[in-house]
């Protein structure tokens, strides 16, 4: 981590200089492009050396927070180690200089990958079907419900246009139902974390098009009655869809399938490992139980003795189509594969061992230390909530306050305000790639941070203060919108 | 235990503190009879010694034909600093920008791309990238609903001149929320779309239309009587392009008299690997007053408590984890790291870079079909100028002679069978600046055998 801020690239740029090294040969544009279909200024484009633009961008690495260099408790997104064997192997140049519409003759070795991958994703989730176009979590949402309605239209029922989602579900799930022009039904969610069986039951009728759950749900706990919300909706005819963010927690323990859903999306970037990049690429698979087989997402790999083959719109006509240009995130996919494999079975239901000890340890801890519980009669799963209400009320120390000062001990922050009906929650996930010693010194600067509160609270409400910046005027940002580096304009 | 650090004493000290007499028993609010014993379906783990060698079988398997394969997916050179810099573990596996100050490369690097993608397209603002260029073209098309402020139709023009996987894309995505796609289709002779086609729905109310440049055929759009067009009948207008080709073509900001509304496509062509298909990024890029309507992440500069320069996500708003139901969309993540790729390759290349990569791919393309058309039973399909692809007709079957060409190693072009079958035996092909004239002997030598010995059979 630095502390320098680093120039806009383009106040580097010097008319005239440039990676001539990296250039093609010059030629002529083509006479034949007629001169009114031509551009007449050039872009806005750095002009810099090899050496300028590399200092540069590693200058611009060395001011971000993430897995490789600090402990990053991000609940909900499970900032766990990535292994670089699956970056190492997914880049091999046969791998990355692959065509996309190059011949099945020319990429079974590639297709052998996915079909692998599809058939280890249907075990552990306990699905029967599997399609891996999706790119995040959010396009696996979309594909998810695209299906559930694909399937009740199908059977002429075509009423059904409603998706119940719990007060604590992820904005992606309301925001998926609207893109797929459903209705939301929000329903809440009890004091001890459980979903409300009551408004389940008044919710639910000949409009139910299905439900979107998480389980552990994102209050950090198991849904102990999923049977009997399945046994509901399934009675009035809706359907059952899994948001897989909180996959880790059970994985090898128990399935999405067993417990009732009929369809899923998983988020290979975090269960299974795949880097976050910065904000994506992500990806997210989906399952689907029997009934929803006919209508995945294309294409598919399918295998007919030893060879694979795509499947397509001739394969699965009622498809709900083509999600992505090509077949989704590929290179991702191959990265979750690697890590798959790597694990094994066994590796699998330890990932969850691991996770779940990691959480409820790190909790155990913090409540010792004087933190609140959001749900203290409840086993964590492989994350949990602590609000800081009380802090809040007696000290004027917000969430944000504790989150924003843990920067400054060296931690990413967890989530904030999310769940949103846990007043000044904190949503912590350790993983089990952490070792106890960094969940030690995490607790010890957490223990730090409330005797803080307890005194002058100004260092706290101040934070950070060692980082780059120091908190942002997001007001501005907003209202004088600076969008583009200009030529001459200052900030 | 792979990626796993506890000791044995670790677990005893740790399960105290909890108070739990066993790892298993941490799992007891799980309903019994819902728990698994196994995964016996997942193989036994492997060594990453094993896997090494697993995979590096499974890639030579594959090998690395000489392609000429285009179709919304170009090969080009990647200089050796962009993939060394973004797998940088403080890029690679950094997460999304929302603390902000311990985020601050990230949120640099996002506005500087919106900085070039924007200037390369002529436009004003630019988000932080979508899923694709399909998905960005779906996008576009919900967004173009919500913007236009004097039309509420739900319907958009579509040429089918337009990548065919696209237009798929955006009636799977958008169908979902009534949207409907009317397609026009193109001229024989030229491979566009001729702006008479367009009259049928002169005074109709249309959202907009769509316009890829060059288009799915390589072949260069009037874009400027088309966006005239349009705009004269009261639709917007989406433009879809290539951004190496914009190095050298009319960024969309000044087609015809007042300029495209919003910009989209596949950002793969800026030092992105092929990859069998991802992960690329769609970029979109708009006017100012649609910025509010625009889908996904956007940085913007300000300034911290103590007035230094820093960078933040900004209109969030319009996203999910604010508005939930309401949102613009439900996109959650950009698709940062190739964002990121992209912007070390436009700084690499440069404008002079970038403007050689588009003509020498263009000089090259030429080079090409007038070598393949000097092969008996092959002919260029359409007349006019074009970028970097082209579309050849055969007189043999295409499916049966691309065969031909990849088992002599060579993948000469996509077949256009499926979605144009009114072309005939038709192939579109590409060249870039990675080909050389001897790649395009050996090509245009694999071809005149592979005719033959479809003539034969």
């Amino acid at each position: 981590m630095s502390n320098r801020l680093e120039k806009p690239i383009f106040e580097y740029s010097r008319p005239g200089r440039g990676a001539i090294g990296q250039w093609p040969q010059k030629t002529a544009i083509p006479a034949d492009l007629p001169a009114h279909l031509r551009r007449r200024n050039r872009p806005l484009l750095p002009e810099v050396s090899e050496l300028e633009a590399v200092r540069h961008f590693t200058r611009l690495s060395q001011l971000n927070f993430s897995i490789d260099t600090h402990f990053y408790p991000l609940g909900s997104c499970t900032m766990k180690y990535n292994p670089k064997a699956c970056n190492q192997y997914a880049l091999l140049p046969e791998f990355t200089g692959r065509h996309p519409l190059a011949p099945e003759s020319h990429g079974q070795g590639f297709l052998a990958c996915m079909y692998e991958l599809q058939e280890m994703l249907k075990e552990v989730t306990g699905m029967r079907g599997v399609s891996l176009t999706p790119m995040a979590g959010a396009h696996g949402e979309f594909a998810g419900v695209a299906m559930i309605r694909a399937y009740h239209r199908a059977r002429g029922d075509l009423a059904r246009n409603e998706i119940i989602v719990p007060e604590a579900a992820h904005g992606t799930n309301p925001a998926t139902a609207t893109m797929c022009g459903c209705v939301v039904r929000e329903i809440p969610v009890m004091a001890d974390g459980d979903v409300d069986i009551e408004a389940l039951k008044a919710v639910v009728g000949p409009n139910t098009a299905g439900i979107m759950l998480t389980n552990p749900s994102t209050l950090g706990v198991f849904e102990r009655r999923i049977k009997e919300v399945a046994g509901i909706v399934h009675a009035a005819g809706g359907l059952l869809y899994y948001d897989g963010a909180n996959l880790n927690a059970i994985l090898g323990k128990v399935r999405p399938g067993d417990m009732g859903f009929d369809v899923i999306h998983m988020n290979l970037h975090k269960t299974f490992s795949t880097p976050h990049g910065g904000g994506g690429p992500g990806s997210g698979a989906v399952g689907v139980s029997e009934r929803l087989l006919p209508y995945l997402p294309i294409p598919i790999v399918g295998r007919e003795g030893e060879r694979h083959r795509w499947l397509s719109e001739q394969d699965l006509p009622q498809s709900i189509g083509r999600l992505s240009t090509f077949m989704g995130n590929a290179g991702v996919l191959l990265r979750a594969y690697i890590y798959m494999r790597m694990l094994g079975r066994e590796g699998m239901s330890r990932v969850a061992d691991f996770a779940t000890l990691n959480a409820n340890y790190l909790l155990a801890k913090l409540v010792q230390a004087g933190y609140d519980a959001a749900y203290p009669q409840r086993r964590a799963s492989h994350e949990f909530i602590v609000t800081a209400k009380r802090q809040a009320k007696e000290q004027g120390v917000t969430a944000m306050d504790i989150a924003k000062r843990l920067l400054d001990f060296g931690f990413h922050a967890p989530t904030t305000y999310f769940p949103l009906l846990v007043p000044e929650c904190l949503l912590i996930e350790p993983t089990e790639t952490e070792s106890k010693e960094a969940l030690d010194a995490f607790i010890e600067a957490m223990v730090k941070i409330r005797h803080e509160g307890e005194g002058d609270a100004s260092l706290l409400k101040g934070a950070p203060h060692t980082l780059p910046v120091r908190r942002l005027d997001d007001v501005r940002a907003a209202r004088q919108l600076d969008l583009t580096w200009k030529p001459g304009a200052a900030a | 235990m792979p990626f796993i650090p506890h000791t044995e004493d670790d677990i005893r000290d740790m399960l105290a503190a909890i108070g739990a007499p066993s790892i298993e028993a941490l799992f007891d609010e799980i309903p019994q009879e819902l728990r698994i014993k196994s995964l016996a379906g997942v193989p036994v783990g492997l060594p990453e010694q094993e896997i090494g060698r697993l995979m590096t079988a499974r890639a030579k398997q594959d090998g690395s034909p000489l392609s000429f394969l285009g179709a919304g997916a170009y090969e080009h050179h990647i200089p050796s600093a962009v993939w060394a810099i973004v797998t940088r573990g403080e890029i690679y596996s950094a997460y999304t920008p929302y603390q902000a100050e311990a985020s601050q490369g990230t949120l640099q690097a996002i506005y500087e791309y919106q900085t070039m993608i924007a200037s390369l397209t002529g436009m004003q603002v630019s988000n932080a990238t979508l899923y694709d260029g399909g998905s960005a073209l779906a996008e576009a098309a919900l967004m173009a609903v919500r913007a236009h402020r004097k039309s509420s139709s739900l319907r958009i023009l579509v040429p089918t001149t337009v990548h065919p996987h696209y237009r798929k894309v955006a009636v799977a995505t958008a169908g979902n929320q009534g949207l409907v796609f009317d397609t026009v289709s193109y001229v024989r002779e030229s491979g566009c779309v001729a702006p008479t086609a367009l009259a049928p729905y002169a005074g109709e109310d249309i959202n907009a239309l769509v316009i890829q440049q060059p288009n799915f055929f390589g072949m260069l759009e009037d874009v400027d009587a088309l966006t005239d067009w349009a705009h004269a009948n009261g639709a917007l207008v989406i433009a879809v392009v290539n951004p190496t080709s914009l190095a050298i073509l009319k960024p969309p900001g000044e087609w015809g008299a007042k300029g495209a509304d919003i910009v989209v496509g596949e950002g793969q062509p800026l030092g992105v690997p092929l990859s069998s298909g991802g992960p690329y990024f769609g970029f979109m890029t708009t006017r100012m007053e649609y910025v509010r309507q625009m889908p996904g992440r956007i940085v913007g500069r300000t300034v911290d408590l103590d007035g230094r320069v820093g960078y933040a996500l900004t209109l969030q708003a319009r996203e999910q984890h604010i508005r939930r139901g309401k949102a613009t969309s439900n996109i959650c993540t950009n698709q940062g790291l190739l964002m990121t790729a992209a912007t070390i390759y436009m700084s690499i290349m440069g404008p002079e870079g970038l403007e050689r990569v588009a003509a020498l791919s263009a000089q090259r393309t030429r080079e090409l079909v007038a070598a393949l058309s000097r092969v008996k039973g092959v002919r260029r399909c359409f007349e006019g100028p074009n970028f970097h692809e082209a579309v050849l007709l055969l007189d043999r079957p295409a499916a049966e002679v691309l065969r031909g060409l990849a088992d002599r190693g060579v993948l000469g072009g996509f077949d256009l069978g499926e979605h144009y079958p009114e072309l005939g035996s038709a192939i579109l092909v590409c060249a870039t600046e990675t080909k050389t004239a001897a790649d395009i002997e050996t090509c245009a030598a694999a071809l005149t055998e592979a005719l033959r010995a479809a003539r034969a059979a």
